[in-house]
């Protein structure tokens, strides 16, 4: 470089929360990704035992509930950005209940699954990898719920500010990155494997 | 204009001591409390180093059981789970810790910074590897006790299903390998997230991507590598305990599963992995040699191309661990052609360094020593490695002590002599004193001339036909012979460390002071104090190009005319 | 009948680079060498005695012969660099030239290895395509091969007749045989199926069967072993393979086929046999011993050894083993029966006519 005006600009630097929250959603996705190659790998494997065909329904209303909170927390965010506690704290809210009620629709497929079909992580193949897969994904949802719990406690306690923004919006990475791994899960599990 | 500005030498506390004569109470807290990226680091090398001691001793029983045909020193299951706390010790609870403790510690310094990116998660990481190595090795203590080996697992460091299955694993031992491998893993991500923020996120003013050292970029390339492989193991591991805790099928093969998935899985993680151990090794020598050349670096660009094109090719090739498993022939001869095409960028490196070297000076201390040395071994190593990928020739030597010969001359030949050069080289820096240079020069000798006996030796077993993890062999195989030169290495490979642990030990105790800059070198970590203070610079450096220190040197010919 | 050729000129490529091998390493010849002086039975991979292994062997030499090559070459200069450029005593101190790189030079140790690879990765794909056969070609001899911990089982189809750990085959040299052709499968865990001498390794997988095929060019007893971990006595998972005559393989194979010899003079120990649990696990064709657990024991004298290879097969040994089997072969999958002194001495009198 010719001019020391140039060199001595100091280059400007990505945000550290960024950065890292980028390579956490990098890592869970080889994760997750080995979990969804075990399932499209054993489709019409098991050897007996309910078939996916046989026991599963398309969840409509559960991703409709997830792939909406992922708007929500969007305008949370917003809201934030904004100043307008009010609006955050009910966009956070709204995200919250459509993930707790995804949740819900989970837990009564799975209680459907167990009594009405006798299906376990112990049945067959589809069993342990159907299980598998959801159940992480599900795992993920509920830390993205609890987190989300602990941040909207904190506003309603005024501890959250408008320079927190920034805080939030990385927690809002993570849970488009839940939403968009439930869209894998359900191009695997409900269309593929069906 | 100064293109840098030199700390004042540290007044603050340094690394190793806190003011003042302290209680050892005291010392020991702020050892086990500290976020100080530099202690954490020599804390990482340090356990490295202890859990080196352990597995080459593990190493050495070994080699002492296939000293005669038909020996009988070590009963079948002891013997198999040496090789296994072995094997697993080397790559997870020694390359790992100190490959990550070597970055930490100098990432920063190098890149003008104060600290890593999240000191926190810096200390939970290594706790984490801390504790899934303890977690690991507590296995000794179950089950029948110390001299059957307790309960220590025993199924190899590939773990290849069903072998690992209830059905024909029982007990816990199992369980151990599976939890002391994720524990520990998780710190190791934890640490490549870290490294990789701290890369991203906290240079100096000046320091461009363009001008990090190569020492950064490489570990920045094997903290990317480590955030895409060791997840997949992650995954893998807890199908592996669902399996055996939860009565699922993921590899129960009695239910249908299969037992070539977990290979795929795991050997997803395994070729990387090994690159992961090695571009570390990469990293140091690629320092190394041309402050000990005294001459830049040949071609900068390329080497970073190199490394990243290693790094690429490197996700694309697991199933060259697998030519024997049945493999299609379309896919074998896929296999087979990229992992040779991974010798094109590993050969550039070479020729880069060699030509770094061509035209210099070359002053052969004890880091340069070893890393000529790895030039020559690795060159050996990499292209058995190409016989290896020549899948036809590894239906011969697949399982063979000809592997066990090929990935020692890249770990210890690659991987050990960096690591013992780049102790060698930043010892001054993290200690402020110098290593005694007649003991390093023995302990050079000794290791070299070991390693030579024990691992050149094993090529011929394993092409008179002699398969891996067996605990004894009729005497009529005609392998006896070059078993015994093989075992009679590792004494002398044992006295060289030993050796190495003393002159570390001696130069700690009465080295002589090494000042600032003691080879004369060109990057940051050389412009503060030995050992540097609490927050590395006094004043945060400004840098003009990839060799500040020169630049200072070289007031009159700097290096940023050139870039 | 068809017997896979070399489609390749790949012996005369191998004896040119072989010499050079020859020339380079010092560790290779003299590998070769111990192979042959120190005893016939090492498996050496330098002394193949099949089409296919020899095949490979020549292959694998062009590969090693490629490796010396560039071993030489590229050693010779780091040699240069070292001796050449070391500083020397009287250096005046200076810092020698700075040079930062070239791109020619980088473009040719770019695209020179690129060359090498494809050529290797050519013959590589050829080799892989002439020698690895999935299914079994017209006329070639079956057998089924199972892995089980720590012992191999050896179905004939054609013959109707099941052996353990010692295989049988025909000579298949150009002139007269049939090359034998495996399925492999195993009953529990991986194994992998090695004779360095007649065939390159196949793993043997649960759940899966693979090939490997068998085409030996001289008679004799060529030895080989499980090659993938497969537990606590992997070590002792021996292979012996039998290279026959076609004559002679068609004596044995006829000898196997008939049911097992029923000695009078041995009713006693037979009996203590058959009502103890050995039935359970192991079959004696013609008797109510049907179990599949352990070896065939039908014609139990007509193999050499025990165990898998861990033992002479001696009435002394014999004995060990019925006695106690941990003794010979610590962990073995079979268990002490528990047997009386005078039950032992009846139950061996009865396996040694077993002929
Ligand atoms: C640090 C670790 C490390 C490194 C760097 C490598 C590097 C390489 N390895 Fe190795 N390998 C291991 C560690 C490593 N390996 C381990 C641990 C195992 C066994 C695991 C187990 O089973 O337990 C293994 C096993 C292994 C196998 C499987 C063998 C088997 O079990 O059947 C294969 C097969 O292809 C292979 C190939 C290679 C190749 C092609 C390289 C290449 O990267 C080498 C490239 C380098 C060069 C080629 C030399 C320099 C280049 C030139 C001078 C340019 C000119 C060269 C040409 C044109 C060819 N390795
Ligand atoms: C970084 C990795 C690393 C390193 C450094 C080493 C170092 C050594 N290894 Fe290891 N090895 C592996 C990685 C490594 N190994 C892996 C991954 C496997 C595969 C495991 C599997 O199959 O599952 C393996 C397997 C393996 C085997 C094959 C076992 C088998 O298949 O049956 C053998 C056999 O000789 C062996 C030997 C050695 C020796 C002699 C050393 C020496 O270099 C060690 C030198 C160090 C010391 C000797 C310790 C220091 C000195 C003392 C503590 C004093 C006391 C010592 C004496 C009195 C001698 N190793
Ligand atoms: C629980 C199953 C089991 C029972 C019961 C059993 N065996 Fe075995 N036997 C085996 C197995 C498995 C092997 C192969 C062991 C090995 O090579 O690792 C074997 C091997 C042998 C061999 C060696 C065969 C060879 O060719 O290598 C003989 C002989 C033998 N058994 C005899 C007996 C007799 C006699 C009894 C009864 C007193 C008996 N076995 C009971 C499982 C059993
Ligand atoms: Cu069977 Cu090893
Ligand atoms: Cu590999």
């Amino acid at each position: 470089m010719s001019t020391s005006v140039q060199t001595h600009t100091s280059p400007r630097l990505p945000d550290r929360g960024r950065v890292g929250m980028t390579c956490l959603i990098i890592t869970e996705s080889a994760f997750f990704s080995i979990f969804v190659v075990g399932y499209l790998f054993y489709i019409g494997k098991s050897q007996h035992g309910p078939q996916p065909a046989d026991v599963l329904e398309f969840p409509w209303l559960a991703t409709a509930c997830l792939l909406s909170s992922s708007a929500t927390i969007m305008l949370a965010v917003a809201g934030l950005r904004a100043g307008a506690m009010a609006r955050f704290s009910l966009g956070l809210l709204a995200t919250m209940v459509l993930g707790a009620t995804f949740l819900g629709f989970t837990a009564m497929e799975w209680r459907g699954l167990i009594e009405g079909h006798g299906l376990t992580i112990r049945t067959n193949l589809f069993g342990t990898t159907f299980y598998s897969l959801v159940g992480f994904h599900a795992a993920h949802v509920m830390i993205g719920v609890l987190a989300m719990s602990l941040v909207l406690s904190l506003s309603l306690l005024g501890h959250v500010e408008k320079r927190h923004a920034e805080r939030v919006e990385l927690l809002s990475w993570y849970w488009h990155f839940v939403d968009a791994v439930w869209l894998a899960v359900l191009a695997s599990v409900y269309v593929i494997g069906r | 204009m100064a293109s840098i500005d030199l700390p004042s030498p540290g007044t603050q506390a340094s690394t190793w001591t806190s003011p003042g004569r302290e209680q050892w109470t005291t010392v020991l807290h702020s050892w086990v409390t500290t976020v100080d990226h530099k202690r954490l680091g020599i804390l990482y090398v340090g356990c490295g180093l202890v859990f080196l001691l352990i597995g080459g001793a593990e190493a050495a029983m070994m080699r002492f059981q296939l000293f005669f045909a038909q020996n009988d020193l070590l009963s079948p299951q002891v013997f198999n789970r040496f090789f296994t706390m072995h094997g697993t010790t080397m790559v997870f609870f020694v390359g790992m810790p100190i490959i990550i403790g070597m970055g930490n510690y100098l990432i920063p310094i190098m890149i003008g910074a104060r600290d890593m990116a999240f000191p926190r998660l810096n200390a939970w990481g290594f706790w984490m590897f801390l504790f899934g190595g303890l977690i690991f090795y507590f296995s000794y203590l179950g089950g029948d006790g110390l001299y059957a080996a307790g309960t220590a697992p025993d199924v190899g460091w590939f773990a290849y299903a069903p072998l690992t299955g209830k059905a024909f694993s029982r007990g816990n031992s199992t369980d151990y390998w599976v939890l002391g491998i994720l524990i520990s893993g998780f710190g190791s991500i934890a640490g490549a997230i870290n490294m990789i923020t701290t890369t991203l996120s906290m240079r100096c003013p000046g320091m461009t991507l363009g001008r990090l050292p190569l020492f950064v970029w490489m570990m920045l390339i094997v903290s990317g590598l480590i955030l895409i492989a060791l997840s997949p193991l992650t995954a893998a591991q807890v199908m592996l305990l669902f399996d055996r805790f939860l009565g699922a099928h993921f590899f129960d093969t009695q239910a249908g599963g299969d037992a070539v998935l977990w290979q795929h899985f795991f050997w997803f993680f395994g070729h990387p992995e090994v690159y992961i151990l090695i571009i570390p090794g990469f990293a140091y020598a690629s320092e190394i040699i041309p402050v000990f050349s005294r001459k830049v670096i040949f071609g900068y660009p390329i080497m970073v191309g190199a490394t990243c094109a290693i790094g690429l090719l490197s996700v694309g090739v697991w199933a060259h661990h697998m030519f024997v498993v049945g493999l299609g022939k379309g896919t074998a001869i896929w296999f087979a052609a990229i992992t040779m095409l991974v010798g094109v960028p590993t050969g550039i490196k070479i020729f880069n360094w060699v030509g770094t070297m061509y035209g210099g000076k070359l002053h052969f201390r004890l880091p340069m020593l070893f890393c000529t040395a790895f030039l020559f071994q690795f060159l050996i190593a990499g292209l058995t490695g190409i016989m290896l990928a020549a899948a036809p020739f590894t239906w011969q030597l697949s399982d063979s002590y000809f592997v066990v010969a090929h990935f020692h001359y890249v770990l210890i030949g690659g991987l050990v002599f960096t690591i013992f050069g780049a102790i060698y080289y930043w010892f001054p820096k993290v200690s402020g004193r110098m290593v005694n240079e007649t003991l390093g020069r023995w302990h050079f000798w000794l290791f070299t001339i070991g390693f030579q006996m024990t691992f050149t030796t094993m090529h011929v077993q394993g092409l008179l036909g002699m398969p891996r993890r067996i605990y004894t062999y009729p005497a009529e195989r005609g392998w006896e012979v070059w078993n015994q030169i093989t075992t009679a290495g590792v004494v002398f490979q044992g006295v060289g460390v030993l050796l190495f642990v003393i002159a570390l030990i001696h130069a700690l105790r009465r080295g002589e002071p090494a000042g600032d800059d003691p080879w004369n070198a060109w990057t940051l970590e050389w412009s503060t104090s030995s050992p540097p203070p609490a927050y590395n610079f006094a004043e945060i450096p400004e840098v003009r190009s990839r060799r500040p220190l020169w630049d200072l040197k070289h007031p009159d010919d700097p290096d940023w005319k050139y870039e | 009948m068809e017997f896979p050729r070399p489609a390749l000129p790949l012996a005369a490529l191998s004896r040119t680079s072989g010499f050079v091998v020859g020339a380079l390493t010092a560790a290779l010849p003299v590998a070769m060498y111990a192979a042959d002086a120190s005893s016939t039975q090492t498996p050496s991979i330098f002394d193949p005695r099949s089409t296919q292994t020899t095949e490979i062997l020549a292959y694998s030499t062009l590969v090693l012969g490629i490796c010396a090559v560039i071993f030489t070459v590229v050693t010779a200069l780091i040699a240069y660099a070292v001796i050449r450029y070391r500083a020397r005593p009287g250096d005046d101190g200076r810092e020698p030239a700075q040079i930062y790189g070239s791109n020619p030079l980088e473009l040719a140790w770019t695209v020179i290895p690129v060359v090498v690879v494809v050529i290797l990765a050519l013959v590589t794909a050829r080799t892989i395509v002439d020698l690895q056969i999935d299914e079994r070609p017209e006329g070639w001899m079956p057998v089924t091969a199972i892995g089980h911990q720590w012992w191999w089982e050896f179905h004939y189809p054609e013959f109707g007749f099941t052996t353990a750990n010692e295989l049988h085959i025909p000579l298949s040299d150009s002139t007269s045989g049939r090359p034998t052709f495996l399925t492999l499968e195993s009953a529990d865990v991986i194994h992998s199926f090695w004779i360095p001498r007649l065939a390159g390794k196949m793993d043997v997988i649960p759940n899966r069967t693979n090939h490997a095929w068998i085409a030996p060019l001289e008679t004799g007893t060529y030895v080989g072993q499980c090659a993938e971990y497969c537990g606590t006595q992997h070590a002792n998972m021996l292979l012996r393979v039998v290279v026959q005559t076609p004559e002679e393989f068609e004596r044995w194979a006829r000898a196997q086929q008939r049911p097992a010899v029923d000695d009078p003079k041995v009713a006693d120990g037979r009996a203590t046999f058959l009502k103890t649990a050995c039935i359970n696990c192991h079959t004696v064709r013609g008797t109510v011993a049907t179990g599949r657990f352990g070896p065939d024991l039908t014609h139990l004298m007509s193999r050499a050894t025990i165990g898998a290879g861990v033992a002479t097969n001696t009435p002394a040994n014999l004995r060990a083993w019925v006695q106690s089997p941990d003794h010979l072969k610590m962990g073995a999958r079979m268990p002490a029966m528990g047997l009386g002194e005078t039950d032992v001495d009846g139950v061996v009198d009865y396996l040694i006519t077993l002929h």
